[in-house]
């Protein structure tokens, strides 16, 4: 999302307060207040295709992606808790999660409750966030985001977290650090906002927000039984790849859908978001080539992935001879980033820090190199191109996100663990989250009696 | 009767099978296994961590045969296993010390 002062939208907005105060001094000029918040078909049409883009990304993308990743007795669990999030999120987001994000803000911390249960909230546009589509539409788009944000954090405690302790996670997850994030970065009067910090499409919101959780989460819950001592191989490598791929595509709708409109920068977007995703596959399989001898299916997937997180804040503000910059370099910085796991002694089981949070702090901190106001006027002008307040600005957004987001996270999963205990028995664990807590098992071949 | 076990590679299964049929072996149990021996397992990278996978798959046949047939099955198993390259198996003969058919009560080398 581009809103920055002085954007189109912005104007747009002092516009249409404006018209409101001269019309109800009884000046007939309820026509400029209508060109102020008119229905764009296209903005609409593309916001619409936009939204289930996003959509698609948390299932089929992010379930086959983490799916493929898992143990075959843990391949339902997984793939259920992002649907999950689809189903709960959405009650949350509608019912009081998008007023939180996205109502008047109390200070630049957090949205008033002036949307709850969509209160005002129709098919007329808010001009203050997006002049030219239906509040709804706006809404709707923005719920996907805070659908796929605590549902990256799975990979971190995949195979091991009880699906009711998922459940509980998530839901104060998204109340606590979702909402007031995404207010603090987008929302009108957030302090991040405020402060300069340009993040287009989430990489501070979505992807620093889940990956340093994900970290928490990893530390908390400890390692899998056998992690170290026993191989714990990905067991469908095929639906890993379907689900990078369908990540892919829906960044599209992530990334271009970000410029609010169907316009020249939603095209800046979808081209920068291509180009970076190409470039760090070739960066990943490149150095994992040099380094391991053999260019892997696996690296390909998670360079892509790599890319498409470090793109995501510039994809609105950088030209696309930028985005290889930063595609490669993601790759090849994201590569290295999950083996800090190793370092550190965590089991990150599906590599969320090495990928979201690292590649994210990358897209931040790239933003501020590459940033440029001539792809984007609401923007500002990176390091390259002679503004280096920016890059610090960056760097203060994204300390502030990985302490306040660390801190939190610990603080839920604590209140969590004390409230239904994080973790599954031993014997459930071993036995797979599938049986265990779903009652099911993904693969019954060869049993039937012939 | 000698019992003759084979650890074959899985793509000889189907050469083998017809060789046997065409020196008139009248029946055969197979079953997918895992193992090593000589030929060493290979190695498996996954975002940088390798694994070393030891056991490889392998197929085991058994075939119960007469005293007398029984030089003949095992040379006719080890020209169709063979494929020259380490790896291709082994194969055992034991002593079988009764035969019974179930469906007719048949005993010894009747009711092979």
């Amino acid at each position: 999302m581009s809103l920055l002062p002085g954007s189109p939208h912005r104007r747009a907005s002092i516009a249409s307060v404006l018209a409101t105060t001269i019309l109800l001094a009884g000046a007939a000029t309820a026509s400029a207040a209508e060109e102020a918040a008119k229905i764009d078909t296209g903005d609409t049409a593309w916001m619409l295709v936009s939204t289930a883009l996003v959509l698609m990304m948390t299932a089929p993308g992010l379930a086959l992606f983490y799916g493929g990743l898992v143990r075959s007795q843990n391949v339902l669990g997984v793939v259920m808790q992002s649907f999950t999030c689809m189903a709960v999120i959405t009650l949350q987001w509608i019912l009081f999660g998008y007023s939180l994000a996205f109502g008047e803000t109390h200070g630049g911390w957090i949205g008033g409750l002036d949307f709850l249960g969509l209160a005002g909230v129709g098919q007329d546009p808010n001009p203050a966030y997006a002049a030219t589509i239906p509040h709804l539409v706006f809404m709707a788009y923005q719920g996907m985001f805070a659908i796929i944000t605590p549902a990256l954090i799975t990979g971190a405690f995949a195979e091991r977290m009880t699906f009711k302790a998922f459940l509980v996670f998530t839901l104060l997850w998204a109340t606590f650090i979702y909402d007031p994030m995404a207010h603090w970065v987008w929302g009108v009067g957030g302090w991040m906002r405020e402060l300069g910090a340009l993040d287009f499409a989430g990489g501070t919101v979505v992807h620093i927000s889940s990956g340093i959780s994900a970290l928490a989460a990893a530390m908390m819950i400890g390692k899998r039984l056998g992690h170290g001592h026993e191989p714990m191989p990905p067991h469908n490598l095929p639906f890993t790849i379907v689900g990078a791929a369908l990540l892919w595509f829906g960044w599209f709708g992530f990334n271009a859908g970000s410029a609010l409109a169907a316009n020249g920068l939603a095209a800046n977007a979808f081209v920068t978001t291509h180009v970076a995703a190409a470039a760090a596959t070739c960066g990943w399989v490149g150095i994992e080539w040099l380094q391991r001898g053999k260019p892997t299916v696996l690296g390909a997937a998670s360079g892509a992935v790599a890319g498409l997180v470090a793109i995501t804040p510039g994809a609105g503000f950088v030209t696309p001879l930028s985005a290889i910059a930063i595609g490669l370099l993601g790759g090849v910085i994201c590569y290295y980033g999950i083996r800090l796991k190793e370092m550190v002694g965590v089991d990150d089981a599906l590599d969320v820090v090495g990928v979201h949070c690292v590649g994210g702090v990358w897209g931040a901190i790239a933003t501020g190199i590459f940033a440029s106001k001539a792809v984007n006027a609401a923007g500002a002008d990176g390091l390259l191109h002679g503004g280096p307040g920016l890059l610090l600005t960056q760097v203060a957004a994204v300390v502030a996100t990985l302490a306040y987001c660390f801190a939190g996270a610990w603080v839920l999963l604590k209140l969590t663990d004390a409230l239904v205990g994080l973790r599954a028995d031993q014997d459930d664990e071993y036995a797979g989250l599938d049986l265990s807590q779903h009652s099911e098992r993904a693969y019954v071949l060869g049993s039937v009696a012939d | 009767m000698k019992k003759v076990e084979a650890i074959i590679k899985p793509f000889k299964l189907d050469e083998v099978k017809e060789s046997l049929s065409s020196i008139g072996a009248q029946g055969l149990t197979v079953t997918e296994v895992k193992g090593f021996g000589r030929q060493k397992g290979h190695t498996e990278l996954y975002r940088g961590a390798e694994y070393v996978v030891d056991f490889l798959p392998k197929v085991k046949l058994e075939i119960i045969v007469s005293d007398e047939s029984v030089a003949k099955v095992v040379e006719t198993i080890e020209k169709a296993a063979r494929t020259g390259r380490i790896g291709d198996g082994k194969i055992f003969v034991l002593p079988v010390e009764e035969v019974v058919r179930i469906r007719t009560g048949e005993r010894g080398s009747e009711a092979l």
